[in-house]
């Protein structure tokens, strides 16, 4: 084991699926001399060079589209969209082409791909701070992964990677410098599944679904509501937005019998609503109060500073939601 | 060895009998049979596919490829047959032209099992890849990067296929046709781009899409070698993309074909067709690729007006045969409608909210009956 941070963990993983299989490349803008918007894949172009770390041109659609057809010929590519805001040129190709091609032939290829991107903000202003992943988590055909710790980062990465089906990995421009114990072995033996969620802290009155950040403001808020309220909360990480872990959400309803979800997207439409109706059809019974939801107002998130913070979700609102409860 | 074009000959309907020594571009006499036979199969499909969606056993969208032929069948012969091939919405002559089963084709348009994609592509979505056909995309030049980022495969494999991705003159006002192109000239990839310009994007003539008509000068601005061919003329189309491919497999980038064409029929079967005249139709039909080719055989001496009117009642067998086993064909399961949405399944514990129904809500449900 080794300390890393969220970004170190994140090309660890990709440099280690490099060097274990010659089908993986990696593309995107800025990615080699710059070394990545966020600086993820510094190094990487020095030790694979650029046939593997390929500079392109800013042209998400078009990195998108090529990735499919260079998985169509036979790699793996792991495109980097600079932010999940700029993946909005590419929907089509994610959309229309990653998540359909398996399906619509009739299942004679697959798109073993990784759309790498990132959410988050830092009065970046209106159209560089949105986070998008109920649109593509309500796409089948998708896959989608949004790690919370640095070891969730490397093995989930590592999943995906290896994943024979389009995967939408988003990280958090805010976890990239978080730090956790993450698997430094080789091998990559810590290959985290897709698909299956954890339960990050156990707890009896409460169940908090949280994933990427707000699964830390989930886990600050189980802390300061033990603390002050003496409310004991159950904090399960999602890890993957699709597939989704029903058995593990459901389960932990059925002992709480309370929930609150926890996002960073816009409360209409965004990824809360629709898992907040899935739920409360799944758990009707078990729940003693209604679903309650900490999400982004429907506001395009503006650049001031004193603005943006009393617009973020925070986990002063998911204290607040859970003592609404009680 | 000369031929004495003039000598009376002998007919046969056997093939291979005549050495066609003086055709052009390195073609055999078998070739050329095969050319115009695989021209006539896709008219004569075609033919039937646009009856059957008259008699609404054909759903959805219908594009006809009749009066194109010509560039998917020559491009195709041109290509050695493990070249990669992406085509668009107006997809059967590539199928057809790459050997794929009319009878899975046909099936495809019915929406059955048996169809190329077992009914789940349609009209638009045949691909055999197999056959490294990879298909027909509908999205307008979406497969433009696509075919870009295959050729980089090949590239990186060290493969000797090419590509080679068709499209028409309206994806060029796309701006994922603009991407692509660059990418392949940047990286110098092995893609032939062949731009079908049939003067119409839909319903959209040329001038009303496009400030230039020629299409390859859009390539110029990538540094892209181009050609353009007539696209009524199969030869025409064989020589460039011929050119085309070699200069992809000999590792000098990506090149780009015009072929001049036209679609005699509507953009799909809904196409009242109120933006071009019947008098231009006509004159395009004068061109009709087939008789021209048919004429050049029976000049050549590779076939008699005989041998070619076979050709044709054989086309038209075997297309009444493809539509009788797509009628025939069963329908898709409803039960399997979930498979293929994933390459790897999920795995045990999840499952896609409306795949079954969740024991957890069926249990609760069952007490909110009570």
């Amino acid at each position: 084991m080794a300390e890393l941070t969220y970004r170190d963990a994140v090309r660890s993983a990709m440099r280690e699926e490099m060097q274990r299989d010659e089908r993986v490349i990696l593309m995107g803008e800025s990615i080699t001399g710059y070394g990545g918007s966020y600086a993820v894949t510094k190094g990487l172009v020095e030790e694979f060079g650029p046939q593997r770390v390929m500079e392109t041109p800013i042209a998400e659609a078009g990195i998108v589209g090529f990735a499919v057809g260079a998985a169509m010929g036979g790699l793996i590519p792991v495109a980097e969209l600079m932010t999940v805001n700029f993946a909005l040129l590419a929907l089509d190709q994610i959309v229309n082409s990653a998540a359909k091609f398996h399906y619509m032939f009739g299942g004679q290829f697959s798109i073993p791909l990784v759309v790498r991107t990132v959410s988050g903000f830092g009065q970046l202003g209106p159209t560089h701070s949105q986070t998008f992943e109920g649109w593509f988590a309500s796409v089948p055909g998708l896959k989608v992964v949004m790690p919370a710790t640095p070891a969730d980062a490397k093995g989930l990465l590592l999943a995906s990677i290896r994943d024979p089906d389009p995967v939408i990995f988003i990280e958090h421009s805010l976890l990239y410098s978080t730090r956790g114990e993450v698997d430094a072995e080789p091998d990559g033996g810590l290959e985290v599944p897709i698909g299956v969620a954890r339960v990050a802290r156990e707890g009896s009155d409460v169940t908090l679904i949280g994933y990427s950040r707000m699964l830390l403001q989930a886990m600050h808020a189980a802390e300061v509501l033990e603390r002050e309220d003496g409310i004991s909360c159950e904090v399960i990480d999602l890890r993957t937005l699709r597939p989704l872990d029903y058995p593990t959400m459901v389960a932990s309803v059925q002992r709480t019998h309370r929930l609150v979800l926890c996002g960073e997207d816009w409360r209409t439409g965004g990824f809360g609503a629709s898992l907040l109706a899935e739920m409360q059809d799944r758990c009707f019974d078990d729940l003693d109060a209604p679903v309650q939801r900490v999400a982004m107002r429907d506001v395009p998130l503006p650049y001031s500073r004193e603005l943006e913070r009393s617009l973020i979700p925070a986990s002063q609102q998911i204290v607040e939601a859970v003592r609404r409860l009680n | 060895m000369p031929t004495n074009s003039r000598a009376p000959r002998p007919r046969s309907s056997r093939p291979g009998r005549r050495s066609g020594a003086d055709l052009p571009l390195g073609l055999t006499a078998q070739e050329c049979r095969e050319i115009y036979r695989k021209m006539v199969l896709i008219r004569h499909f075609e033919d039937h596919a646009a009856e059957a969606y008259a008699q609404a056993k054909v759903g959805g969208f219908l594009h006809l490829y009749i009066g194109e032929e010509a560039v998917a069948v020559g491009a195709l012969a041109a290509a050695r047959p493990d070249d990669h091939v992406l085509g668009h919405y107006r997809d059967h002559g590539y199928a057809l032209a790459r050997g794929c089963d009319p009878k899975a084709c046909m099936a495809e348009l019915f929406g059955r099992e048996t169809g190329l994609c077992h009914g789940r592509g349609g009209s638009m979505h045949l691909a055999d890849a197999s056959r490294n056909f990879w298909g027909g995309y509908a999205i307008v030049g979406s497969h433009i990067p696509i075919g870009a980022g295959m050729a980089y495969a090949m590239q990186y494999q060290q493969k000797e296929q090419v590509v080679l991705d068709f499209f028409g003159d309206g994806a060029t006002g796309n701006g994922i046709f603009h991407e692509g192109l660059n990418m392949a000239a940047l990286w110098n990839l092995p893609v032939v781009f062949i731009c079908e310009n049939n003067l119409y994007g839909m319903g959209a003539t040329l001038a009303e899409e496009s400030p230039v008509k020629d299409m390859i000068i859009k390539a110029e601005g990538y540094t892209m070698p181009s050609v353009q061919c007539d696209g009524m003329d199969v030869l025409s189309v064989y020589e460039a993309v011929q050119k085309a491919a070699a200069h992809c497999r000999s590792g000098k980038g990506p090149f780009f074909v015009e072929a001049l064409t036209y679609r005699f029929r509507g953009h799909s079967m809904a196409d009242p067709e109120l933006y071009r005249d019947k008098e231009e139709v006509r004159r395009w039909r004068e061109l009709d690729p087939i008789p021209r080719f048919g004429r050049f055989l029976v000049e050549h001496r590779v076939s008699s007006e005989q041998e070619l009117a076979q050709v044709t009642e054989d086309a038209e067998a075997e297309m009444l045969e493809a539509v009788r086993f797509a009628d025939e064909s069963p329908w898709p399961d409803p039960a399997t409608i979930d498979k293929w949405i994933y390459a790897k399944p999920l795995d045990g514990g999840q499952r896609e909210p409306t795949s079954e129904p969740a024991p957890a809500a069926a249990a609760s449900g069952a007490r909110r009956g009570a």
